[in-house]
């Protein structure tokens, strides 16, 4: 696909935006239509020179701001980045005039020029964001500060402003992914908590490997994990203080387990799974009175629970009908419809920040697929298909999910990707080794 | 006394500790006396095996009577086959009541993973139910599930998940969990 020259490029690419989405209604026919979407958009050529060092401590971050803010914009699928060989123009200083002639000339449609100033233990980024073909600067200029530490959010930041200006939408690079870091055989796996950037950068370590621990997810706030540990010796959920690393476990009652906790969107309830006498229900913690209250009776399996956005209904999965389905009720328990209506089972569901989406693994005929479908269950579309892949999660705009996807044999192994929800722009997560069940957090403050 | 030497009894005892006791379980194995022992670095329970040739002995339940059933895929109901395990199990706890008991329930790799820690506590409980309909005192019993955590047959293939699909009956000394 390729657009009129006379478009301006943050035009044109909101039409490439919708443009990946529109196919799917047009082919719906019948009462369930699945399709793996393979639309290919042309990415916006654009280009990143290195930020001005302002000063002689700033160099290396002058150049490695723009590094990263490349890496960020280019692993969209959306964005290409003109690679500094070819550039004409060569920035002395951030105020100087934009050589438009220069960057036409290259074909860069957008162009991001910063400096970066680096005194003690403070660094301050400025950027501003051109639309070469239009010959306009597109909205502000803006400066970030933090410690020399921080300087990779900073990136993320610029390159979070420059998404947003481009396509319209939030952006979802300054953003932080927990999950659980595997290693060991497959028949004794060790697993630990850990956090991450989203783009695998700055890894930290929550729990050491003596005890298995499944599914985090991050708290509204990001303050906060919620995950299922067996330091016990049984399955329990478990609040940890990211800021301290203090864990407790929810919900103690004697000979049940508990397990799939998620926060609700005013991070103050847990909703989650207790199971007894083999029997799983979903329940609702209040974090602050430890009050209990049970949202599900049946002798079905009932679990993966996810909030909607405005924290009135639950999706999740149950096997009342004779297998895995996905279920919508009120966040207070009561009748639960069913939306998933295909073929094979459905599973870990998990609600898009835009409210619009229900994500979901997916099991039909010896293949795992991770895909959305409206909350009424229509328009289902399976973005990925392998072996194993399980446990979508999404960015904090609603643009991208991760998910973890293993290999099969004995050698088999987890890792992390992410893909569009468009099905375009499959990747890896970068992690050190093996590593499952991802969780985003919300966009930082 | 056995005439087996001595240092095979004490690491046969040593690579069960762990597995006797998910109580402490760490990050070796689960799975009674087929997980692979754990070295933790925490506090463990050691149980001693015994004899084989003993039947009141921890090895003889394991291997004379059969410490695991198998399951179908994502099914928990218990084969013929699974009951007559479990009726001798039945017999045995009955004859030797200083044991605790807790049942692992497990599942294969074909399925999401907290569906399947749920699937593994219906196969545990399963379990659970038939022993006590033969007598066992549900007092001596717990149940756990490690979902698709803990295989112990590492194939993608059928004849690997067959086995990984399993409930396993775990012993170890004292009256009550």
């Amino acid at each position: 696909m390729s657009f009129p020259r006379i478009l301006s490029s943050a035009l044109a690419l909101s039409l490439a935006l919708m443009a990946g989405l529109a196919p799917r209604a047009e082919a719906q026919n019948g009462p369930l239509r699945i399709e793996i979407t393979e639309g290919v958009i042309e990415p916006l050529p654009f280009a990143v020179p290195d930020f001005v060092a302002e000063n002689g401590g700033a160099s290396d971050y002058a150049r490695n701001i723009a590094r990263v803010i490349a890496s960020d914009l280019a692993g969209t699928g959306l964005f290409r980045e003109i690679p500094a060989e070819a550039h004409i123009s060569r920035l002395s200083s951030f105020d100087a005039p934009v050589a438009y002639e220069d960057w036409k000339a290259i074909n860069a449609q957008a162009l991001i020029t910063g400096a970066v100033s680096a005194s003690g233990d403070r660094i301050v980024v400025k950027f501003r964001l051109f639309d070469v073909f239009s010959g306009q600067q597109m909205g502000e200029g803006l400066q970030f500060a933090g410690t020399p530490q921080s300087w990779r959010r900073m990136a993320h930041k610029v390159a979070d402003a420059a998404y947003s200006r481009i396509t319209g939408e939030g952006g979802y690079f300054d953003s932080r992914v927990v999950f659980v870091s595997e290693s060991g055989p497959k028949n004794a796996r060790a697993k630990r908590l850990a956090v991450m950037d989203y783009d695998g950068a700055n890894v930290q370590y929550l729990t050491d490997s003596s005890s298995i621990v499944l599914a985090p997810r991050f708290s509204p706030s990001g303050d906060r994990i919620l995950y299922t540990s067996y330091a016990s010796g049984f399955p329990r959920i478990t609040l940890m203080d990211v800021g301290s690393l203090a864990a407790r476990s929810l919900a103690e009652q004697p000979g049940t387990m508990t397990f799939a906790p998620r926060f609700s969107p005013d991070g103050n309830r847990v909703v989650f799974s207790l199971e007894r006498g083999g029997n799983s229900d979903l329940y609702m913690l209040d974090i602050g009175s430890g009050g209990l209250t049970q949202l599900t009776n049946a002798p079905s399996i009932e679990t993966a629970p996810s909030f909607s956005p405005d924290g009135s209904q639950i999706v999740f999965e149950s096997d009342r009908s004779g297998n895995q389905q996905l279920y919508i009720m009120s966040a207070g328990g009561g009748e639960a419809r069913r939306i998933s209506g295909g073929q094979g089972r459905y599973g870990t569901p998990v609600w898009s920040p835009r409210g619009d989406l229900i994500a979901f693994t997916k099991q039909n005929a010896g293949r795992f697929h991770i895909g959305v479908m409206r909350t009424d269950g229509s328009e289902e579309r399976l973005l990925t298909a392998s072996f194993l892949d399980e446990g979508p999660t999404w960015s904090p705009n609603g643009r991208v999910i991760m998910f973890t996807r293993e290999t099969a044999g004995a050698g088999g192994e987890a890792r992390l990707y992410s893909v569009d929800i468009t099905g375009r722009n499959l990747r890896q997560v970068t992690t050190e080794g093996a590593a499952s069940d991802p969780a985003w957090s919300p966009l930082l403050p | 006394m056995s005439f087996l030497p001595k240092a095979m009894l004490v690491v046969a005892a040593l690579g069960l500790a762990a597995c006797n006791n998910p109580d402490r379980f760490g990050a070796g194995g689960a799975d009674g006396a087929n997980g692979p022992g754990g070295i933790n670095g925490g506090f463990v329970d050691t149980t001693g095996l015994g004899d084989p040739n003993d039947p009141t002995s921890i090895a003889y339940f394991n291997q004379r009577v059969g410490d695991r059933v198998l399951f179908a895929v994502d099914q928990h109901t218990l084969s013929p086959e699974a009951r007559s395990v479990l009726s001798g199990q039945a017999q045995w706890l009955t004859s030797n009541p200083t044991y605790a008991v807790i049942i692992e329930g497990h599942a294969d790799e074909q399925g999401t993973r907290e569906y399947n820690l749920s699937l593994g506590a219906r196969r545990a409980a399963a379990v659970q139910n038939f022993l006590i309909s033969q007598g066992v005192p549900a007092g001596r019993m717990r149940t756990i599930s490690y979902g698709k955590e803990r295989p112990i047959e590492v194939c993608s293939d059928e004849a690997c998940y067959a086995k990984n699909r399993r409930a396993v009956t775990v012993l170890s000394i004292g009256g009550g969990v």
